[in-house]
């Protein structure tokens, strides 16, 4: 409850702050203060229980253990990204304070979306999301790629959310009820009209999160957007997609999995195909690693389709491996000159730290061992194993991720084998370089051990 | 805690020589490491030869089920051994090769080691499956950065080859935890699992895939010779003398223990793999004319009839391939050298274009002519033991016997399909005699040509090394026992984990 509060709370002092500060670091320090500031609320309410508000919410939205640690890692992994990127964003246009109010609405939205009890306040919560996304995906006005994919984004997004109005009310139609602890209960009799609406749920969740068949936006959308919010976007807004599919399909659907798991397995099978394939022939790193998220989508929505023990430890730590490598990587790619493959030859010579820690988060979004990546992948086979029914799926997972590498290891050989000047707009500070290899040590801790993250789940 | 510091000497010398400055240091403090770990192996199979210094368990993934758990058995023994003898023999034969940025290659062929004893040594599916894989991402840097010309598709294909090969195994192994009624990756607990013959059958395959690919066996070879080809000398040492030995470690210790009614049900199939890859590539070998693609397909060869021993389910069987374990690493690790030298005096591994060395190059020659002897297992070498003890296995085996049915129409009783695995295997050796002999002939003897005709003969360190090899060689033809009871024990238990005749109808 606090960081939702807070969240918006900061929302509105950073709109206040474009005209009240003249200076653009001092918007920055605050924002970056208020994101510490969540994250520390956030902390206080999940582990010492200490409520700074709270007010009843007639069972609307509840704060259990689980929300509450994901919001953590997905609080963290913003204050991380404002660590790196925030000073690139004064490159995308003018309102500079406002870009950091829509994020902070943004994690507004997903405080709500990761504590809902009643469909209405997923709704709720995925438009509060999904709104400043259409704002901050057009924020270069000048750029007519940022044009487009901010159109394409508010329209399919538009589209996606009346799917979801519609699931919602067919839902209520069989259920009588928004509530979505135990909504349906009995598999064994035919509800075609709880089925058609959870279908639709369940397609209008793919669509937030970027799984195939509704995974048509992405690509265009991250790619014409400023590379800083492309890594915002490909990150945080997907996990907590997860975040809010997985709440759902637990909460609401977890006695009908007979029902749709069968359909969320080729889900699965077909996000991995389709978004490890079509990555290999990407040219330009930016639009590589919108299909490489594509890829990462389908090994997390495997959490979806399983929803055991496994599933739910996985998608944490998937989610805090996947962001943090993502962000870092984002962030070397923003200040690339030539943001092609062959912009990052030479990169080892020219900035060997730099070049080092993007390697570790390249390995860790290929699976290689020693990396968070590799487990959170193994977390996901296990959970996938312990379904007993999905052997095929895993084989397929095993396989695609196998392709992975292919692509993610492309920008690895630039770096280190091939001949080039890897050259960087403007320069690398020093902090910002010890923040990038502190990413990277943590990464390969999470990567041998684990438990440093998963025994807060079970605290 | 001998298992233990086996791995860890190695990644913090490893991890150490990343920081050393450029020149010189880092070659002596390579081989300094690594002369440490010999001494380490050493004092593990003689002073501390006792199960209390031999494994340590320590607590790594409880949620997981997944224990840092290390044990020395006979069988690790016999490996560990030879990676720590074959890396000092390594950096010695490869001392006066200038490598540029030389303090990371050699942090890379210490880390490389270290993954290798950490696969020899663990006995945790999960960490099994994590030393596997630590042990390809050095060897993948080495190769890309000091290889030859066309290293970079070359090693991308190697990597990413055995890489899908891990993955399938990865599946595997979370199958078998998943049925374990524990829940855990330790290797009893894999062992005592039991599934259905058909599970095992698939399961047979995603493992054994994974090894095939990394020996490799006929058909998944293709990434050997470029691979071997394109990577710097002392890496390819590392990659077929050490590496290889991974996969076939693998069968011994996590395949055949874990699913034996799998292996009794394709042991036929994989053994015609095997024969097919024997006479293969013996055949390709004869026609090779670049010495290091010769050694690459002769690698090849050898390899397949370790395998086809190893399923024979014969304890002499067994004992030939662990035996054999050891010497073809030294032996392939002296052909190595030997070419290495040729190649860095002459320019070229061509045997069309060399001859006549032998004239001026005695010392080499005669060195040169012993360990081939040994790749042709001749008596009196150690090759000529260890394939004795296989084919003996093979020959008795019971494993092929039975009834198969193939395409569901044509029925056969194989009861001599073992005399038909020697006599194959046979030409292979035949096979063998022949192109090694031929580029013997060619490469030494015979008239010198323009490039041969200012040989000098090898230098004392040089010489040194491979009298170290011919010695290994020539002790372990004549007395081969210590070699042989050392992994005695390991085998027979292993054995028994595989034995399923109390499953099969009389």
């Amino acid at each position: 409850m606090n960081a939702l509060l807070l969240s918006a709370v900061m929302g509105v002092v950073m709109m206040f702050s474009s005209f009240l500060l003249k200076m653009k670091v001092a918007q920055r320090n605050v924002a970056i203060g208020g994101m510490l500031a969540i994250l520390l609320v956030n902390v206080l309410e999940g582990w010492w229980g200490v409520h700074f508000f709270s007010f009843n919410t007639k069972g609307l939205l509840y704060f259990d253990h689980f929300s509450l640690f994901f919001t953590t890692i997905v609080f963290g992994c913003t204050f991380l990204f404002f660590l790196l990127s925030a000073k690139d964003m004064e490159n995308v246009g003018v309102s500079y304070a406002e870009y950091f109010a829509l994020v902070f609405f943004i994690l507004c939205g997903i405080s709500l979306v990761s504590s809902f009890r009643s469909l209405l306040l997923l709704f709720l919560g995925i438009e509060i999301i999904s709104i400043p996304l259409y704002i901050l995906t057009g924020s270069d006005k000048r750029n007519l790629k940022g044009n487009e994919a901010s159109l394409k984004y508010f329209l399919m997004g538009a589209f996606s959310t009346g799917l979801m109005l519609m699931g919602i009310t067919l839902l209520y139609g069989a259920s009588g009820t928004f509530h979505t602890v135990g909504m349906l209960t009995e598999p064994g009799k035919e509800q075609p009209l709880a089925m058609a609406g959870l279908m639709l749920l369940m397609f209008s969740m793919s669509f937030k999160v970027s799984a195939a068949p509704f995974h048509f936006w992405t690509p265009d959308v991250y790619d014409g957007a400023p590379t800083v919010f492309t890594s915002f976007m490909a990150t945080i807004v997907k996990a907590a997609g997860f975040m809010a599919f997985i709440r759902l399909f637990y909460d609401a659907f977890y006695l009908v999995q007979s029902w749709w798991q069968l359909i969320a397995a080729v889900m699965v099978a077909l996000t991995l195909l389709i978004g490890n394939i079509t990555a290999v022939f990407q040219q330009s790193v930016k639009r590589m690693l919108a299909y490489s998220s594509i890829a990462q989508a389908g090994f997390m929505m495997i959490a979806v389709m399983a929803l055991n023990e496994s599933a739910f430890e996985g998608l944490m730590l998937y989610a805090a491996a996947y962001c943090m490598a993502t962000i870092g990587l984002f962030a070397v790619l923003v200040k690339m000159k030539d943001q092609s493959f062959e912009g990052f030859n030479g990169l080892a010579k020219e900035q060997p730290v730099l070049a080092a820690a993007c390697a570790v988060f390249l390995m860790s979004l290929a699976g290689i061992p020693l990396t968070a990546g590799f487990l959170a992948k193994f977390y996901m086979l296990k959970a996938a194993v312990e379904t007993g029914r999905y052997l095929w799926l895993v084989i397929l997972a095993v396989l695609m991720a196998a392709v992975s590498v292919y692509y993610y290891f492309r920008v690895i050989q630039a770096m280190y084998f091939k001949e080039g000047t890897g050259l960087l707009i403007g320069f690398a500070s020093p902090a910002y370089k010890w923040i990038l290899s502190i990413l990277a040590v943590l990464i390969i801790l999470l990567g041998i051990f684990p438990n440093l993250l998963l025994n807060w789940f079970y605290f | 805690m001998i298992a233990v510091l086996l791995i860890w000497i190695p990644v913090i010398s490893g991890l150490a020589c990343f920081f050393l400055p450029k020149g010189n240091a880092a070659r002596l403090f390579a081989l300094f490491s690594s002369v440490v770990i010999l001494l380490v192996s050493v004092l593990g199979l003689t002073v501390f030869n006792d199960p209390v210094y031999l494994q340590k368990k320590y607590e790594w993934l409880p949620v997981l089920g997944s224990t840092f758990f290390v044990k020395l058995d006979g069988i690790g023994q016999v490996l560990t051994l030879l990676t720590a003898v074959a890396f000092p023999i390594i950096f010695v034969s490869t001392w006066n090769h200038e490598y540029k940025n030389a303090s990371r290659f050699f942090a890379l062929m210490l880390l490389t080691q270290a993954g290798l004893m950490g696969v020899f040594v663990a006995m945790d599916a999960l960490l099994f499956y994590f030393f596997w894989e630590l042990a390809l991402i050095p060897a993948y840097f080495l190769c890309s950065i000091w290889g030859g010309e066309r290293r970079i598709p070359v090693t991308f294909k190697f990597f990413i080859y055995t890489f899908i090969g891990s993955l399938l195994m990865l599946v595997a192994i979370i199958y078998i935890y998943n049925g374990t009624s524990v829940k855990s990756f330790d290797i009893s607990a894999f062992y005592s699992v039991v599934f259905s013959s058909n599970t095992q059958g698939w399961l047979f395959w995603l493992f054994f895939v994974a090894f095939a690919i990394k020996m490799p066996v006929f058909p998944f070879h293709t990434w050997q010779p470029d691979t071997y080809e394109q990577s710097p000398t002392a890496v390819t040492m590392v990659l077929s003398g050490l590496m290889v030995k991974m996969g076939l470690y693998g069968l011994i210790r996590w395949l055949l223990p874990v699913v034996p009614v799998g292996v009794n049900n394709w042991a036929v199939s994989v053994s015609f793999l095997a024969v097919i890859g024997i006479v293969y590539a013996s055949l390709i070998a004869l026609k090779q004319n670049d010495l290091k693609r010769l050694v690459a397909y002769s690698s090849i060869a050898h390899m397949g009839l370790m395998v086809l021993a190893v399923f024979s389910n014969k304890e002499a069987g067994m004992q030939g391939a662990v035996m054999q374990m050891f010497n073809h690493g030294i032996n392939i690790i002296g052909l190595w050298i030997v070419v290495e030298l040729i190649e860095q005096q002459f320019g070229t591994r061509k045997m069309s274009e060399l001859g006549g060395i032998a004239q001026k190059a005695p010392a080499l020659a005669i060195l040169f002519v012993v360990v081939a002897l040994a790749n042709i297992a001749l008596p009196l070498t150690n090759g000529f033991v260890g394939e004795f003890l296989m084919f003996n296995g093979i020959f008795t085996s019971g494993a092929y016997d039975g009834m198969y049915t193939l395409f569901g129409r044509w029925q056969f009783n194989t009861s001599s399909l073992s005399l038909i695995f020697t006599v194959l295997a046979g030409v292979g050796i035949i096979l063998s005699a022949v192109y090694m002999l031929n580029a013997i002939q060619k490469v030494l003897y015979g008239d010198t040509v323009q490039r041969t005709a200012m040989t000098t003969d090898i230098k004392g360190n040089e010489k040194m090394i491979l009298g170290v090899i011919v010695c290994i060689i020539l002790f372990l033809g004549v007395y081969p026992q210590p070699l042989l009871d050392l992994p005695k024990e390991a085998i027979e238990s292993v054995l028994k984990e595989a034995d399923i005749s109390h499953l099969l109808k009389k």
